[in-house]
């Protein structure tokens, strides 16, 4: 990686840059290789030497981000997240977009391929074994059919490592990720009062936004390929977690929870959607010994750092 | 009444915790105190247990695998009462508990923070591998639904034990609970009803009509545990192989249990 010989391919395309993770990453990543981000959104703060492309994933021009011939490796961060987003938009853009990449790795000879898949493809369900491994069913949309797209990024990826034995694909599926990233586990721990399930408490697992970036270096590292789960500090009750946060609960029964929920989310007043519950009701917790072994990824941040990063 | 020498065994039980205090799996030894505290009670004066071969309990890994009976099941916690107060060291005994149980609000909790988890093979490995003592009654529901004239009797056994056992290199003891099948006294199971109520089991029980007839009958428990079996072999075998070593469990269990009944003075004491 360190060789700068000319003509020999080190860039690096990071899709999403302008998230919040993007960002972390194309700022860790920039010092030591060229990097190119791709994003439709405005960079905000954007280091010299990055190069931003502002488009969509979706347009031809992307291709021109290859047609160079010197792009190592590919990052794609950018799955959109947003449930309040229409279902085909969501579609296009996610399942669309990434198979246009798709096609321009291969086609292009890219050696590495990192795609940011989660934990969540998983679900939470009740008869989870106590940690997932990698080889777990993808249930995830089960019950909450909105996040059948992201499960199909991740079946997409999957697919594209069996086919393209010449690219070193990496998928990543880290567990609730924390900080100032705007996922729905982040603003669930932002809220003022932070609502319970009056009798469920289950084990949970969170991770430093910073973690994952680290996990994403390792993950280009040569040779490193698969699918890898990525957790962060020892697993956790969420009652722990919460007092760790100290932020004051507010505990509710189910059966009044989930139709309170429908409610607020057919009203526009919580950006949570129902199925999000489960995510407090049962256990999604991976292993990650994998990841350990294989990358050689150790989260740096413990517990309490973990969860404080949603207030920073 | 258990006082001290409580205290002292809760101190030298091996655990996994981590910095919330709690193991991977959730259990709380804080949870965990109480409930076997309760259950120390029943195993020492209602039940008034008696504990043979605590000695053949290995440290470390271990699958106890015993017969089940008496509807309720009272047997599960006798043995992890056993396990806690007259095994070396004490263990805190993991068993596995049904997937809808986790569904249930408060009881999931409370499974959870007492060391009981979800019945999947993951689960089951994972716990050996982390050096546990994991209690399973290879019959399932159809032991522990048993009608009095079938007493004793041991149904047949599931196969997934052995092979967890051969994959984790895991000694297996044999352990025969006697005493259980006189605690609630079923007539007859009506599978039909059962079936349409959703209950594994839908007993015929006359006693419940009895005042007082609805706490179980105070049968002397008498726990054997046998001594350590080992399995080698290819965890993946067909069924017959792994049939074949689960039938010598099955028949040292047996044997153990009609061992116990003909060496009993009485029923209740």
């Amino acid at each position: 990686m360190v060789s700068r010989k000319k003509k020999t391919p080190t860039k690096v395309v990071v899709t999403g840059v302008c998230g919040r993770l993007g960002r972390r990453v194309a700022r860790v990543l920039h010092r030591e290789r060229p990097v190119v981000g791709v994003d439709r959104r405005d960079f905000i703060g954007k280091p010299k030497d990055i190069e931003h492309m502002k488009l969509d994933l979706r347009r031809k021009k992307l291709r021109d981000v290859f047609r160079s011939g010197d792009v190592e490796a590919v990052i794609h961060l950018g799955v959109m997240h947003d449930p309040r987003a229409p279902q085909s938009e969501h579609h296009s853009w996610n399942v669309e977009g990434f198979g246009k990449l798709l096609e321009y790795v291969a086609q292009f000879d890219v050696k590495k391929l990192v795609v940011l898949s989660s934990a969540n493809v998983y679900g939470p369900q009740p008869h989870n074994p106590q940690f997932l491994t990698e080889e777990a069913p993808l249930l995830g949309g089960a019950r909450f059919s909105e996040i059948r797209d992201l499960i199909e990024v991740d079946m997409l990826a999957q697919s594209f490592f069996w086919k393209h034995p010449d690219v070193q694909t990496v998928i990543l599926r880290p567990v609730h990720i924390l900080g100032r990233v705007r996922n729905a586990a982040s603003n669930f721990l932002r809220l003022p009062r932070v609502p319970t399930l009056l009798g469920y408490d289950p084990m949970v697992q969170v991770i430093h936004e910073a973690d994952v970036v680290s996990a994403i270096v390792a993950a280009l590292s040569p040779d490193a390929r698969g699918i890898f789960n990525v957790a962060g500090p020892e697993p956790m009750p969420l009652s722990h977690l919460l007092r760790v946060l100290g932020r004051p609960t507010l505990p509710v029964p189910y059966s009044l929870a989930k139709p309170l929920m429908n409610r607020l989310w057919s009203l526009h007043l919580t950006s949570f959607p129902t199925p999000e519950l489960d995510h407090i009701r049962y256990v999604c917790m991976v292993d990650d010994r994998r990841a350990r072994d294989v990358l050689g990824y150790m989260p740096a941040h413990d517990a309490e750092e973990t969860v404080r990063a949603v207030e920073d | 009444m258990l006082g001290e020498e409580f205290e002292d065994r809760l101190s030298r039980v091996p655990l996994n915790l981590g910095q919330s205090g709690v193991d991977p799996f959730g259990l709380d030894p804080q949870w965990t105190k109480y409930v076997l505290a309760a259950t120390a009670y029943l195993h020492r004066r209602y039940f008034r247990t008696e504990v043979f071969g605590a000695r053949n309990v290995p440290a470390g890994r271990v699958l106890l695998i015993s017969n089940h009976s008496g509807q309720v099941p009272i047997d599960g916690a006798m043995i992890g009462a056993a396990m806690f107060m007259d095994v070396e060291p004490p263990r805190f005994t993991r068993a596995m508990v049904e997937k809808w149980s986790q569904t249930l609000p408060f009881v999931s909790l409370l499974f959870s923070r007492v060391g009981q988890v979800v019945g999947v093979p993951e689960n089951a490995r994972r716990l050996l591998e982390e050096d546990e003592a994991l209690l399973v009654f290879p019959e399932g529901s159809r032991g522990i639904s048993k009608t009095f004239d079938k007493r004793y009797q041991l149904s047949d056994f599931g196969l997934g034990f052995m092979r967890l056992a051969i994959e984790t290199n895991t000694p297996i003891v044999p352990v025969a609970v006697i005493g259980g099948e006189e605690q609630y006294v079923s007539l007859a199971n009506i599978e039909s009803l059962a079936k349409v109520l959703r209950m594994p089991a839908f007993p015929i029980m006359p006693q419940l009509l009895i005042p007082g007839g609805q706490l179980p009958l105070p049968t002397k428990y008498r726990i054997h545990f046998g001594e350590p079996m080992h399995f080698e072999g290819d965890a993946d075998d067909d069924d017959s192989v792994i049939e074949e070593k689960v039938w010598a469990v099955r028949q040292t269990v047996q044997s153990m249990v009609n061992r116990g009944l003909r060496d009993r003075k009485h029923v209740f004491w």
